[in-house]
């Protein structure tokens, strides 16, 4: 925590996209060269600022998608319908553009191994992002934190990092994924394929006797009921934290 | 100015003759939903409508009472201190002119009150003479909890900040006190056609 | 756009840190009005308005609001008995 505590004003800095890679329709992640990043931990975001020629400025967060370690900072960008912003970041930017960014910001929402756990992960959509840089700081670490993560997402072809998930559900010491597929689910589909409720949460998460610290992640409304059922099945509240994206990015 | 970004521009607006757009204005087809807190959920059984005077004269209406009144049908442009305004809106409700018409007063100000705590404040002078309304339908259907339902006051030519959601409450008042947004270093009076949107604009 | 339902403090992470030249989502903050004492992470946001207004989780009192002025960000303390600052 204490590396990222930020001495001072959070400054703009300047960000060059040096990859993209689409994760599923409307999704791409973007990944930054940030001369200047003084690193981040997992769950935290950053603002990015673009600015039109003629001078008309719009600022919207992101989710930080990797785990620490360099002067990278990847962000998972879904395009919104009639969005100002995430359409532009998903459709528009190439190689070698330059946007500005500052962060990382959020201490509340963090976590990391030296935290513990058993760690339970409830994403819906692109809820996700933040919930993956934490798996992420798990790769390479030698006794990885049992972790549960439990993903909702409207169909098989929305759902992000499905190849990286399904790898790290076997690389990974302790680590099981459980999907719910809302509104269309692939030909054979045996797992879940409805919104969450009591039921599908008791069944997929941690216990509460395993105290897990849990963190939600996703539209509003998602991140409400999530929340309301965990309490509802007994854990504790200072055990959960939430990070609700709102109705829309933009 | 920030870095420019190759191929950025500002969402596209939706057309309108200029002189129905207050300046730094853009029209939206849509009707964003602003507030600063929780929709407050009011049945029509519990909904009561004060005002109250400089003499602590109070009248009150019951939503049975509310309904007898005359109402009618009012459309308007409406504008946000947010920058989006919204040509040709239609509502149905009764003129602050019948709320006030047996009610005396030598009040000049008024402060609006809101379920939730949320208070705007405006000259007496703008509540009246066929300027503003407490309206309780919005487009042909009642109106929705969240764009100030059971009913909300409307003062089309300020900002909409003034145009108080959830109203309970008209305090007539001599004096003049900042409502909720006022006191944070919005304008006092917030005519959209003179662009007071801050304090000593 | 609904407005019905809040943001939580992480919102409010980049005024925070604007304010205070530090991360300050994580560290606890007493509300005046109830007495509850939480990390400002879980203040509840509402952004949709004219300023961001951020609330209590506890007893939902007006706690902060941020509003964009001309020559910067205007902060108001209201209900904020005290915050506290890390070492």
């Amino acid at each position: 925590m204490e590396r990222a505590a930020v001495r001072g004003r959070l400054n703009w800095l300047e960000a060059e996209v040096v990859e993209l890679v689409q994760e599923a329709p409307r999704v791409k992640t973007i990944v930054f060269e940030v001369p200047g990043w003084i690193g981040h931990l997992p769950g935290q975001h950053v603002d990015i600022r673009l600015t039109a020629e003629d001078g008309y400025q719009a600022q919207r967060s992101y989710s930080i998608a990797n785990a620490n370690g360099s002067k990278r900072v990847a962000l998972t960008v879904e395009a919104v319908e009639n969005g100002e912003v995430s359409p532009y970041l998903v459709s528009e930017l190439v190689v070698g553009d330059r946007i500005e960014l500052r962060g990382p910001i959020g201490g509340y929402f963090v976590w990391e191994p030296s935290k513990g756990g058993p760690l339970q992960l409830i994403a819906g959509g692109s809820g996700l992002v933040p919930l993956m840089a934490m798996v992420r700081s798990q790769t390479g670490v030698s006794a990885a934190t049992p972790t549960r993560l439990l993903a909702s997402a409207r169909s098989w072809e929305e759902l992000i990092y499905r190849d990286e998930l399904e790898k790290s559900s076997v690389d990974l010491g302790s680590f099981e994924v459980v999907y719910t597929l809302t509104r269309s689910q692939p030909p054979g589909w045996t797992g879940y394929s409805r919104r969450i409720d009591q039921d599908l949460l008791g069944d997929s998460t941690w216990p509460i006797e395993d105290k897990p610290l849990t963190f939600i992640c996703g539209p509003t409304g998602f991140v409400e009921t999530a929340a309301a059922i965990m309490l509802e099945l007994g854990h504790q509240p200072g055990r959960i934290k939430t990070e609700r994206f709102g109705p829309s990015g933009g | 100015m920030g870095l420019i970004s190759r191929g950025f521009q500002r969402r596209r607006e939706v057309e309108a003759s200029a002189d129905r757009v207050p300046p730094g204005q853009y029209v939206t087809n849509d009707f964003p939903v602003l507030s600063a807190g929780p929709t407050p959920r009011i049945s029509t059984d519990e909904w009561r409508f004060r005002v109250t005077t400089e003499r602590d004269d109070e009248t009150t209406w019951t939503w049975q009472e509310f309904s007898a009144l005359p109402s009618e049908l009012v459309k308007v442009d409406i504008h946000c201190v947010t920058k989006w305004s919204k040509l040709d809106t239609e509502w149905r409700g009764v003129s602050v002119d019948t709320l006030l018409r047996h009610i005396d007063t030598s009040a000049f100000f008024v402060t609006a009150h809101s379920h939730g705590g949320y208070t705007t404040n405006l000259p007496l002078a703008d509540l009246v003479h066929g300027k503003a309304w407490i309206v309780f339908e919005y487009d042909g259907q009642p109106l929705a909890p969240e764009h100030g339902g059971p009913a909300r006051l409307l003062v089309p030519h300020l900002y909409l900040w003034k145009s108080a959601k959830w109203i309970h409450r008209l305090e007539l008042r001599e004096n003049d006190r900042p409502g909720f947004w006022e006191s944070l270093g919005y304008h006092i009076y917030g005519d959209p056609w003179k662009e007071q949107r801050y304090a000593g604009d | 756009m609904n407005s019905d339902t809040h943001l939580d403090g992480n919102a409010i992470g980049s005024l925070l840190s604007d304010l205070f030249g530090r991360e300050m989502t994580n560290q606890r903050a007493c509300c005046d009005a109830c007495g509850a004492i939480n990390p400002l992470g879980m203040a509840r946001v509402y952004v949709d308005a004219p300023g961001d207004v951020v609330r209590c989780s506890n007893c939902g009192t007006v706690v902060l609001v941020a509003v964009a002025v001309p020559n910067g960000v205007r902060v108001s303390f209201r209900a904020l008995r005290w915050v506290e600052l890390p070492d």
